[in-house]
């Protein structure tokens, strides 16, 4: 019996436990928007085609429209200038075998509700892995705030005058994953990679700049990390095959062994 | 005289009927807002976008006693089917005043986003609210003393001739125009006005290169107030507009020429 068909046999028997990392994609679920006078990204819209109706009797479907970066969304190195270069940047053209992988689950859920603008640190991932083990190279690196329980917009959002204050990784924190660690992406629950005001670290959105300068993915508007294991599980999180395409949204699994 | 029954149905004055105005996060949506309030409005359903981010004014609309803030997304048709499903029954006047307005002609700005995003919200906003208010104001066209009277859209005098720099906007307005009479047409058989306002340049963020004369929020909100309670159905508020409706009524051809100068 090879890796493969005990795998099979223990996802019929129920041992193996798929939890769904994606929100539902809506229009009442919160989308970015950046000042006025740049381009924007389309929200999730949806528009009945025919519901068993004088417009096609026997069957409903719906026409969508988003952008890209909608949702529950995966992005490609090539969303940032800085990865604009690397070869098998886009949806399309990275390795299917790289949508696939284990996922390490720092909890900084505490840390988020005390402070919105939580940065997740170097010492605080080092910490993390005294308790839990070193992160192995090739994983998904996920950041479990629990902001995925905020239903409300408003505070899932959470903006004032400043901008948004949503949680995220620092400078050296991202530096450290890439580098010494060599991880396949960054996923996080908030809209976004980076902080809320990431916009004031150096460089400007940290996680988007060195991640997808070196080639890595970002996952954003994760859910239930909280059902994770801090180590163990597998994420799939294939996007789609978009040509060219910055990003996508995608439905995220996670695999976990009883 | 004012409260004279035959007079309110030919008139469509704001005094105790139940008003939508479908963007409150601007300054003429919030000067249209406290006139109806000061009018006598009995409700005024006040929509906003982006439910999460607080916009200047909030504060001082949920001061006002008839305001009840509505999310209302012109662009999200199942978001304007489930207000509709609340209050279309019951709204006497709507006010559609949600726009998106940039200032780009063809060659100065790369891509159709914009005016995309210019159509979705000036003419298929405008669509959606009419195919989800629409059926419902015009069963209430003869509904006792507070009857469905009125529907206003914001338009804008370059619905008549395009203004060359703000060349995408004018298109989507002489679309929602186009649109505006279909809707005159159904709603006139039940008794319910459709107003078009065509102002020239308003004083907004959006306006800031063009130079004076710009109509104040204020004044355009207080034309509209005005068209309601004299029952006009076309208005063109302020100099900018009339001077561009005579120049059109005389000769389309010639302003067409003068605006590409």
């Amino acid at each position: 019996m090879n890796v493969l068909t005990a795998f099979a046999e223990d996802l019929v028997k129920g041992k193996i436990k798929v939890v769904d990392l994606t929100q539902t994609l809506s229009p009442e679920f919160p989308n970015i928007s950046l000042p006025p006078e740049m381009g924007q990204a389309w929200p999730f819209r949806i528009e009945e085609v025919s519901r068993y109706d004088e417009r096609g009797p026997a069957w409903y479907w719906n026409n969508f429209s988003c952008g890209e970066h909608t949702g529950t969304h995966f992005d490609a190195p090539v969303h940032w200038i800085s990865g604009k270069d690397l070869p098998n940047n886009a949806t399309d053209s990275i390795p299917p075998e790289r949508f696939i992988g284990p996922a390490f689950v720092i909890d900084c859920s505490k840390e988020a509700t005390q402070d919105s603008d939580f940065l997740l640190t170097k010492a605080f991932i080092e910490n993390w892995e005294a308790n839990h083990g070193r992160i192995a190279p090739r994983s998904w690196v996920l950041m479990r705030t629990d902001w995925s329980k905020r239903h409300d917009p408003a505070e899932y959002q959470n903006y004032d005058e400043e901008g948004q204050h949503t949680p995220g990784p620092d400078v050296d924190a991202v530096k450290f994953l890439v580098a010494e660690r060599d991880i396949l992406g960054f996923g996080t629950e908030s809209i976004g990679t980076d902080a809320g005001q990431a916009y004031h670290l150096r460089p400007p959105y940290p996680c988007h700049y060195y991640m997808h300068g070196a080639g890595r993915y970002g996952l954003q508007c994760l859910t239930n990390l909280d059902q994770l294991p801090p180590t163990g599980a597998v994420v799939i999180a294939a996007p789609l095959k978009i040509r060219n395409g910055s990003g996508s949204p995608l439905r995220v699994l996670a695999l976990i062994h009883d | 005289m004012a409260d004279d029954r035959q007079l309110r149905e030919f008139t469509c004055d704001p005094k105790q009927r139940k008003v939508l105005v479908t963007d409150g996060k601007t300054a003429l949506g919030q000067a249209l807002v406290s006139g109806l309030a000061a009018a006598h409005a009995e409700i005024i359903w006040v929509g906003h976008t982006e439910p999460w981010k607080k916009f200047p004014g909030f504060d001082e609309l949920q001061k006002i006693p008839q305001v009840t803030l509505l999310p209302l997304d012109v662009t999200d048709s199942k978001n304007v089917r489930e207000a509709a499903a609340e209050i279309a029954g019951k709204v006497d006047i709507l006010v559609n005043n949600a726009e998106i307005h940039r200032s780009f002609g063809i060659g100065n700005r790369q891509g159709v986003e914009t005016a995309r995003a210019e159509m979705d919200v000036n003419y298929f906003g405008l669509l959606r609210l009419a195919q989800e208010f629409g059926p419902a104001m015009r069963s209430r066209g003869a509904d006792g003393k507070s009857s469905a009277v009125a529907w206003v859209n914001l338009l804008s005098v370059y619905a008549h001739a395009n203004f060359p720099p703000h060349g995408t906007f004018s298109a989507s307005k002489a679309a929602a125009h186009s649109l505006a009479q279909c809707l005159r047409a159904e709603m006139r058989p039940a008794g319910v006005r459709v107003v078009n306002v065509f102002p020239g340049p308003i004083d907004d963020e959006w306006n800031q290169l063009l130079p004076p004369p710009k109509l104040a929020p204020e004044t355009l909100a207080r034309s509209i107030l005005s068209a309601l309670r004299e029952g006009v159905e076309d208005v063109y508020p302020g100099d900018v507009a009339q001077e561009w409706l005579a120049r059109w009524r005389d000769n389309p051809k010639a302003l067409e020429r003068e605006l590409s100068a």
